[in-house]
């Protein structure tokens, strides 16, 4: 469903993304893990459509992210890092907006909200401005307006960052819940997150993809944990 | 309701959500009044709107980029963009979706003045067809300074830069076309040069429209500076939005 092929972005003389290949099939949860810096948000972004590579190119659900971005954009669900929002919207019109802005109206808007409400509990929330919400709500929020639609694919930017323990297990049960209809790939620096809720990692550095494996097999080939291996495979290899 | 609706409706919805508008259209309405009655409303004992349309452009040029500082420039610094821009919606759909809203908004800063006119119309007899001409007049001013407005708050994640761009860009618009300016450089450029920076003048066209005829001319410029301004914010939005 997703197939990235030598995508790379650059900022001035930073290279933020070199030359990245990498496909990931329905029912696949991909960890994406690295460094500050590394190009993982990068990355997501120009699968998002929010950005243009600078060479290369991808394909989300057989639509080509520099042909068709509007297409894309209807495919997947977004979380963006930080989960921006409208802070003097409501969570009910923030998530209403984002119903009409996808054409869902109607009853299919009903239903969809009906839906999500009680999915990424928000419910005690509904009625309130964004800007008075906690990081936690916020981040549901951001969650809710990318699930809304439910799309094939799923692209989440840290998305339990900021939750509380027992909010980080319900995203993550959410996210086992749904991985087996839908691809879905998360940004984490929290190494139980991968072994979690990733059925395949790829860790990436200054912009380059050093593994692609499973938590599994990594943990195996290094004989250590995964926290072990992130750091071995992140300080020793500059590139490829 | 396809994104671009979504996007207009969510704007024009927002600005009422908010103190913005109402603290917007108190001081504008109290200044639009409060300088045509200076002007001398009543002592040039006519029953015309001149004194009233004849202060808008100076009074737009810092009204309307107060308005249009936040178009793009919060997004920015806020993180929403990439709400918006992640949606299924082109840059240009989004662009054109929040001026249309803004020009909406001053549109109905606009029409809050009707007592002027309906004042006009009890005490005298004045020229509707003037009248009609000055408001259509108004409105493309407004959304020639917006789209203007728009570049800039584009350009910077500062309100307050994109403020003060904008106020000096509409500054010049208005001033390029006074004959004070005219006559200053007369002295330096050769006529077929002034008439060129006269007619690129927004208060040359809108003069014209306050006469009552509604020339072809007048419209396309408005329109020309409007399609212009916005289509240089859609591609400049798309260099700096992650910046």
């Amino acid at each position: 469903m997703i197939s990235v092929k030598q995508l790379k972005r650059t900022f001035g003389p930073i290279v933020a993304v070199d030359d990245i290949s990498f496909d990931v099939a329905k029912g696949e949860v991909l960890g994406f893990l690295g460094p500050n810096g590394a190009g993982k948000t990068t990355a997501m972004r120009m699968l998002a459509c929010f950005l243009s590579p600078d060479s290369g190119t991808a394909s989300v659900c057989g639509h080509d992210i520099i042909r068709k971005p509007v297409a894309v954009r209807e495919s997947i669900g977004y979380l963006a890092e930080n989960a921006p929002a409208y802070s003097e919207m409501t969570v009910a019109g923030f998530l209403s907006f984002v119903c009409d802005a996808r054409r869902i109206t109607g009853n299919a808007k009903k239903e969809a909200l009906d839906r999500i409400v009680p999915m990424c509990a928000v419910g005690s929330v509904y009625h309130q401005t964004i800007d008075t919400l906690s990081k936690g709500y916020r981040r549901r929020v951001g969650l809710a307006q990318a699930l809304i639609h439910d799309p094939q694919v799923l692209i989440l930017d840290e998305p339990t960052d900021g939750l509380d323990p027992n909010q980080k297990h319900e995203v993550r049960r959410l996210i086992n819940n749904m991985a087996k209809d839908k691809c879905i790939i998360v940004s984490t620096h929290i190494l139980e997150e991968v072994e979690d809720v990733c059925t395949r990692t790829i860790i990436i550095a200054r912009g380059k993809i050093l593994v692609d494996s499973t938590p599994a097999a990594l943990k195996e080939k290094y004989h250590c944990s995964l926290d072990e291996v992130f750091r071995k495979v992140t300080r020793t290899r500059k590139s490829a | 309701m396809n994104s671009f609706r979504a996007v207009f409706k969510r704007e024009l919805k927002g600005y009422f959500a908010t103190p913005i508008a109402y603290v917007f259209l108190v001081i504008f309405l109290f200044f639009a009044g409060y300088l045509t009655f200076r002007g001398g409303f009543y002592e040039i004992r006519q029953a015309d709107m001149r004194t009233f349309f004849s202060n808008l452009p100076l009074l737009f040029v810092f009204m309307v980029p107060s308005t249009a500082m936040r178009l793009w420039a919060e997004e920015r610094k806020s993180g929403s963009i990439e709400i918006l821009l992640t949606l299924p919606i082109t840059i240009p759909q989004a662009v054109i979706g929040k001026f249309i809203a803004a020009w909406c908004f001053l549109g109905i800063a606009l029409l809050l003045t009707f007592p002027v006119p309906l004042v006009v119309c009890y005490l005298g007899d004045p020229d509707e067809g003037m009248i009609i001409a000055g408001y259509i007049g108004s409105f493309l001013l407004a959304g020639g300074f917006l789209a203007v407005g728009s570049f800039f708050s584009a350009i910077s994640k500062n309100q307050v830069i994109s403020f003060i761009l904008a106020v000096v860009a509409c500054g010049i618009l208005v001033y390029a076309g006074m004959p004070t300016t005219l006559n200053y450089l007369s002295a330096a450029l050769p006529p077929s040069a002034i008439s060129a920076i006269e007619s690129m003048s927004i208060q040359v066209h809108f003069d014209s429209l306050l006469k009552g005829v509604i020339e072809f001319k007048d419209i396309a410029y408005f329109v020309i500076l409007i399609i212009g301004w916005i289509a240089a914010c859609s591609i400049i939005l798309d260099e700096r939005k992650t910046s």
